[in-house]
């Protein structure tokens, strides 16, 4: 990447990376220990925290004082699990979901030409500049009481599950990737016979492994994230999602700050095992994204 | 995660409008004849999962939210039309007004604070080396973290008494003890500051993009022609990076305008009031208030506001890239 000559021009900054430049990279080692110390440091006094016996908000640390699993079982008394099974399931329920749809939807507007296409595609788009904040309310009602079939999804895990099942963003970044697909694989299997649905599932989906990598973590995020609705579909705190569960557990006075640390654990863990496990799709879906635009 | 769903707005709207266009002029007449056999119908069908949960999840709700922005709704009691009433309410409405001061006040501070922060952050781990791509990666990990447990720690980082965590920290440099979240004077600073927290790593990753993006003969001269460093970042970087940072400003202010989860776990909007911001005002009159009616109204607004400034922006880039 970089040849010596050249080196000091790698950054903006214009940091040396020669041995013999200690000043440039002693304060870089020093900003950049400080960068880590601010922006993983909180993320840690969670990990002490729910393993430390009695954690007190005065004298928070990285390491805890008295390490127990107490906290655990507190929390276990609290439902604890109950709450990380309804997010568990949410999770895995509406990604294969969304994964599936956005599949299927691209498959359509990236590989075929139809009458309509470029409604459907002004309809999806439509649908992402529609914030999920602003159907909140409306939407509660409808998951009350299902059109048509006039079922209530209310306090179900489907009624959270269903409104994520399909998302604009997903759609539109599997599009994207399917419209690169050469044709001749299509063509070649076309002549060799092959059905619709065997040209979509061994031809075209095999080869989008690399964006459903992209998807499949930034749809874990968006609907690990989600606030609002688990809250709003929920008919009783049992319903509650561990994101959502948090804030009640904290509320009641029974419940010590180590019990809230170790739900706070429980919903992180996931986040980073996903992240860290798809960390380059990730960084290249951000990335890309931004820069078409 | 709504930061990285905003950012799919804009990116796909070029493409694909274009890419729909193209399609439409197609000739459709002799087709038509053959619409039901395949080649309209099958496509279809692979979209239809997609337009079921579009249309039940978000389009029903939306016209419905519309139609109960016009009524006052009483459960059980029937509605009453009541035309733009519940509108001219929200408009006059105290706590809506101060809530919108908040809103626009939070979202312009975390915007340009992520901002700020997350170039700093970009200029110093920039770079190829392994320990630096491991720095990136940890600094990276407040997004990926959901607002709520973010919220939690937080809260006990702002523990209000003069032993609490932050308050600790910063009497070492003689400043405190302050109440940070517990006080109507520092709580929206305070909630604003966890949300730069929480925002610059993000805006430091495509920061970095466009840092990579900038050729380097341009750096070595500007060095040749005598530029101190800040000169070089200030006349060479900057004006490179303009296409990014206007990106993400613009996004980051309409997703801003929407901020609902982390006032929630935060402060729940209090302490009297102080931190209401428009979705917890408009969450509390539709679940605390029961005025779907008026809550609907409030929703509807927002959307307004954030349908008008994401088309205006729009319409913006496409006039000066039509230049």
């Amino acid at each position: 990447m970089s040849t010596v000559n050249s080196s000091r021009f790698d950054s903006a900054i214009g940091w040396s990376a020669r041995p013999d430049a200690w000043l440039s990279r002693g304060i870089r080692f020093l900003f950049s220990a400080l960068a880590v110390i601010l922006f993983c440091g909180p993320l840690l006094v969670i990990f002490s925290g729910a393993f430390d016996h009695n954690p007190d908000p005065t004298k928070l640390s990285v390491i805890p004082e008295n390490p127990s699993l107490i906290n655990f079982q507190v929390a276990a008394e609290n439902k604890i699990w109950r709450y990380l099974m309804n997010s568990l399931i949410i999770a895995g329920g509406a990604l294969l979901l969304q994964l599936s749809v956005s599949v299927f939807a691209a498959y359509a507007l990236a590989r075929k030409k139809f009458r309509g296409q470029a409604i459907a595609l002004l309809v999806i788009l439509a649908t992402m500049m529609l914030p999920e904040e602003v159907i909140a309310i409306p939407l509660s009602l409808v998951i009350g009481d299902l059109p048509l079939v006039h079922v209530s999804l209310k306090g179900t895990l489907l009624g959270v599950i269903l409104p994520l099942g399909a998302w604009g963003f997903s759609i539109f970044v599997m599009t994207e990737f399917m419209k690169e697909i050469p044709n001749e694989l299509e063509e070649a299997a076309k002549v060799d016979g092959a059905g619709e649905l065997r040209l979509f599932a061994q031809i075209i989906l095999p080869l989008c492994k690399p964006a459903l990598g992209v998807i499949a973590v930034f749809g874990f995020n968006m609907i690990w994230e989600q606030y609002l609705l688990p809250l709003i579909v929920a008919a009783d705190p049992s319903d509650y999602t561990l994101t959502v569960a948090l804030l009640a557990l904290r509320s009641d006075d029974m419940v010590g700050t180590g019990i809230v640390l170790a739900g706070a654990l429980l919903a992180l863990v996931p986040s980073l095992v996903v992240y860290l496990s798809l960390q380059k799709s990730f960084l290249r879906g951000i990335t890309t994204g931004a820069i078409k635009g | 995660m709504t930061a990285v769903q905003s950012l799919g707005d804009t990116r796909d709207v070029g493409s694909t409008a274009s890419g729909g266009g193209a399609v439409e002029t197609h000739p459709v007449r002799r087709r038509r004849r053959r619409r039901l056999t395949g080649a309209t119908f099958v496509p279809w069908l692979f979209l239809f999962p997609a337009a079921l949960i579009f249309l039940v999840f978000k389009f029903i709700p939306m016209a419905e939210g519309i139609r109960l922005s016009l009524f006052e709704v009483r459960p059980f009691l029937g509605d009453i039309f009541v035309g733009f009433k519940n509108y001219a309410t929200i408009l006059q409405d105290e706590k809506f007004l101060t809530a919108s001061w908040h809103t626009l006040v939070l979202a312009g501070g975390q915007t340009v604070g992520a901002m700020v922060i997350g170039f700093f952050l970009a200029l110093l781990l920039e770079g190829h080396t392994k320990s630096l791509w491991f720095v990136r990666s940890a600094v990276f990990l407040p997004v990926v973290a959901a607002t709520a447990v973010i919220g939690e720690i937080w809260r006990l980082f702002f523990y209000p008494a003069p032993e609490g965590f932050l308050n600790e920290l910063i009497s070492w440099v003689g400043l405190g003890p302050w109440e940070y979240i517990h006080s109507t004077d520092t709580s929206l600073v305070s909630v604003m500051f966890v949300g730069i927290w929480k925002h610059a790593p993000y805006d430091m990753v495509l920061i970095l993009a466009g840092l990579a993006g900038i050729d380097r003969q341009q750096y070595e001269a500007a060095a040749i022609d005598g530029a101190t460093t800040p000169q070089r970042i200030w006349n060479v970087t900057l004006p490179a990076l303009r296409p990014v940072i206007t990106i993400l400003l613009t996004l980051a202010a309409i997703r801003g305008l929407r901020v609902f989860t982390e006032v929630y776990v935060l402060t729940g909007g209090g302490p009297a009031g102080s931190t209401d911001v428009w979705m917890t005002r408009v969450y509390t009159t539709a679940f605390e208030q029961s005025e779907a009616g008026l809550a609907s109204a409030g929703s509807v607004l927002l959307f307004l506001v954030t349908l008008i400034l994401t088309v205006s922006v729009q319409w913006y880039r496409r006039r000066r890239e039509a230049r």
